[in-house]
């Protein structure tokens, strides 16, 4: 049988997923602990050993082996702009949207001691934008002068003002930087456009990124490590709901992993607004959109997600609970590997899902703001509408195992108490309860159809 | 339409949402040669000022027609010192406040809060665009 081997190298576990192709199945799945630090390719080994048992007695041939991967900190980002709600905003999106961890966002000219920060954050790669086309060219020129002077060894994405472009090329030549032109994030005021600047971060990520850290040993075996994990994500989101010639998608949709350090949320749709009269500001949202919210995750993250919310929203979640709530969060920081024992355990576990789920997408859909006039009300939105997707799915260790997964993602839906939020009013919750999103993300680089058929069969209604 | 190499930023100041005007200024600017950069109604000062910063514009023409645009303007020209825009021409017009008051008076008051240029109410967009041109020097 013909089959596909897809490879997540997470940041604790590698995780393999084997696709039969004829029958459009998962075959085995397996994983183990992710061995970046002394060879990558020994916790392959232990996964793989298990795959090859669950397969002995078929004659199981894999005809390509493709995978993606966080480990080794992720992809480590800079994004650099000018003002801090446009250029700079959207350099942090065409990050986040090539999967990166951003460790800093920084706009305007830039200083050598914000300089000697970047050094000490250890970027992957910067992001470098700045001035709209035909635009403010001075700032970025300044930036790129002070980051060939003081910044060593971190390829550079320029997708700033195209007017600048070659003074910054003589730059960064005089000084051997290494560094990729591509299209402006931000062209003309308040248009976005991250598709370029997301993929030449993926083919930084392939050719430089992979090997730096320590995982090119990897390739002799696989076909590739082709993107990072949340790109892989986002790209089986993206086809999921956009479906392609053949086959038809699920149409617009939310997707929420809670993980133990970090909640993110991934909207496919254009947002745009969906009643009467609703004027748009700010600048524009990705069609395929992701946030990542630091302070919120279960573990890792349990006491920033416990300042974050405060006790009253936990406490609003699981009313009746016997724990004093920052200390659990506490107790749950100290000790990340711990599962809930107990039915108490897991509906706290549950109780900080929901607040993560919240406000994780409090933080990513637009807002509503209403201007009084003797007329009525008026409104402006900043941000995407995302009142009538269809569906949201969870993906993630706890939305992956609770058994009330729903229940956790409701919190996500839209509330008439805040009803400036523009979340979902009453989407269909779909889990992908055998965690294959980022698998899907892979196979769908070449075999989409595929990929979709096999996410309507796996990812499931609850 | 020959462009003039100069960029402006346009748009309805405050929560007035008054369109029609608007759309005629970006269209009469436009077909004078101006890159025009219309942030629309319903902006706050904010807007104006970084999109002038990131399209490195030479002049922020503001209008506002509901009678609140004294409040709405005050401390523009500041926030514009502040971002770096101290050389940027700033215009106003239309109906600038409320009910019929002597517009010498207006304009002393809005002249005062830093702007270049303010207008009357109804004043036709070729009087606004033949001042520009004038500050700017290209004509
Ligand atoms: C249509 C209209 C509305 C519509 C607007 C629809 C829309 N989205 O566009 C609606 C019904 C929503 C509306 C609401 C209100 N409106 Co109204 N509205 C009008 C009306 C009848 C026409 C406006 C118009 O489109 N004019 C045509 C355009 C082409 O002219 P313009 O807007 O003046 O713009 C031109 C010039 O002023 C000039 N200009 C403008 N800016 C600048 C800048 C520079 C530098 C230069 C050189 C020139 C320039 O060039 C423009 C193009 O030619 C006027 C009365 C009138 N006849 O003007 C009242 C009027 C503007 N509204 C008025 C008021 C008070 C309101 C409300 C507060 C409530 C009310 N009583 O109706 C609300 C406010 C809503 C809000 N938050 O903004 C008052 C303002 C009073 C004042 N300033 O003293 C007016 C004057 C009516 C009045 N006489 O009372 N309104």
């Amino acid at each position: 049988m013909e089959a596909i081997l897809l490879i997540d190298f997470g940041s604790t576990y590698t995780k393999l997923t084997a696709v039969d192709m004829e029958n459009e199945e998962i075959i085995a799945t397996a994983k183990a602990l992710t061995t970046v630090d002394k060879d990558i390719m020994i916790g392959f080994n232990n996964a793989y050993s298990e795959i090859e048992e669950i397969l002995k007695d078929k004659q199981v041939n894999f005809i390509e082996k493709l995978a993606c991967s966080s480990a080794a900190g992720g992809l480590r980002m800079i994004a650099i702009g000018l003002v801090p709600e446009l250029t700079a905003e959207a350099a942090k999106r065409a990050a986040l949207g090539a999967g990166a961890r951003i460790l800093g966002v920084y706009s305007y000219e830039l200083s050598r001691r914000e300089m000697g920060e970047i050094n000490s954050k250890k970027p992957d790669i910067i992001l470098l934008a700045g001035g709209t086309d035909g635009g403010n060219k001075d700032c970025i020129i300044h930036n790129a002068k002070l980051i060939a002077e003081n910044i060593k060894g971190v390829p550079i994405v320029v997708a700033g003002n195209k007017n600048a472009v070659d003074d910054i090329e003589d730059i960064f030549k005089s000084e051997n930087i290494y560094y990729k032109v591509t299209d402006n994030v931000m062209p003309k005021l308040n248009m976005l456009n991250v598709e370029p600047a997301r993929e030449v971060i993926r083919e930084i990520f392939m050719e430089k990124i992979v090997e730096a850290k320590g995982m090119k040993n990897a390739e002799n075996f696989i076909n590739g490590i082709l993107m990072p994990t949340p790109a892989a994500v986002l790209k089986a989101a993206r086809v999921f709901a956009d479906g392609t010639d053949k086959e038809e998608g699920i149409g617009d949709l939310i997707v929420i992993d809670i993980g133990g350090a970090t909640t993110d949320v991934h909207s496919i749709g254009d947002g745009e607004p969906t009643k009467p009269g609703v004027t748009i500001r700010g600048l524009q949202e990705p069609y395929a959109k992701r946030t990542v919210e630091g302070d919120l995750g279960m573990r890792v993250s349990a006491i920033s997600l416990w300042e974050s919310a405060g006790t009253r929203r936990i406490r609003k979640f699981i009313p009746d609970t016997k724990f004093d709530i920052e200390n659990r969060c506490r107790i749950l920081q100290s000790n990340v590997d711990m599962l809930p024992q107990n039915e108490e355990e897991e509906e706290f576990d549950e109780a900080l899902g929901m607040a993560a789920t919240e406000i994780a997408m409090e933080r990513h859909v637009g807002v509503l703001e209403s201007v009084y006039t003797p007329m009525g009300v008026i409104y402006s939105q900043v941000g995407k509408d995302l009142l009538n997707v269809r569906h949201i799915i969870g993906t993630g260790g706890i939305l992956v195992h609770s058994r009330h997964p729903k229940k956790i993602l409701k919190a996500g839906f839209y509330n008439n108490e805040t009803s400036e939020y523009l979340k979902p009013i009453n989407p269909e919750v779909l889990i992908d309860k055998s965690y294959i999103m980022s698998a899907m993300g892979l196979l769908a680089e070449k075999y989409p159809d595929t990929a979709i058929r096999i996410m309507k069969k796996y990812i499931v209604k609850v | 339409m020959e462009k003039n190499g100069k960029t402006i930023v346009l748009g309805v100041i405050g929560s007035d949402c008054h369109a029609v005007g608007n759309k005629i200024l970006d269209y009469a600017f436009t077909q004078a040669g101006f890159n025009v950069i219309n942030i629309g109604v319903l902006s706050p000062q904010e807007d104006f000022i970084n999109a002038a910063v990131e399209t490195n514009a030479d002049a922020i023409i503001v209008s506002s027609l509901y009678g609140h645009g004294e409040i709405d303007c005050r401390g523009m020209k500041e926030k514009c010192l502040e971002a770096g825009l101290e050389d940027i021409l700033l215009y106003v017009g239309g109906n600038l406040v409320v009910g019929k008051q002597d517009f010498a008076d207006v304009k002393k008051r809005f002249i005062a809060m830093g702007f270049d240029r303010v207008y009357p109410p109804g004043t036709d967009p070729q009087v606004g665009i033949k001042d520009l041109k004038h500050d700017l020097g290209i004509e």
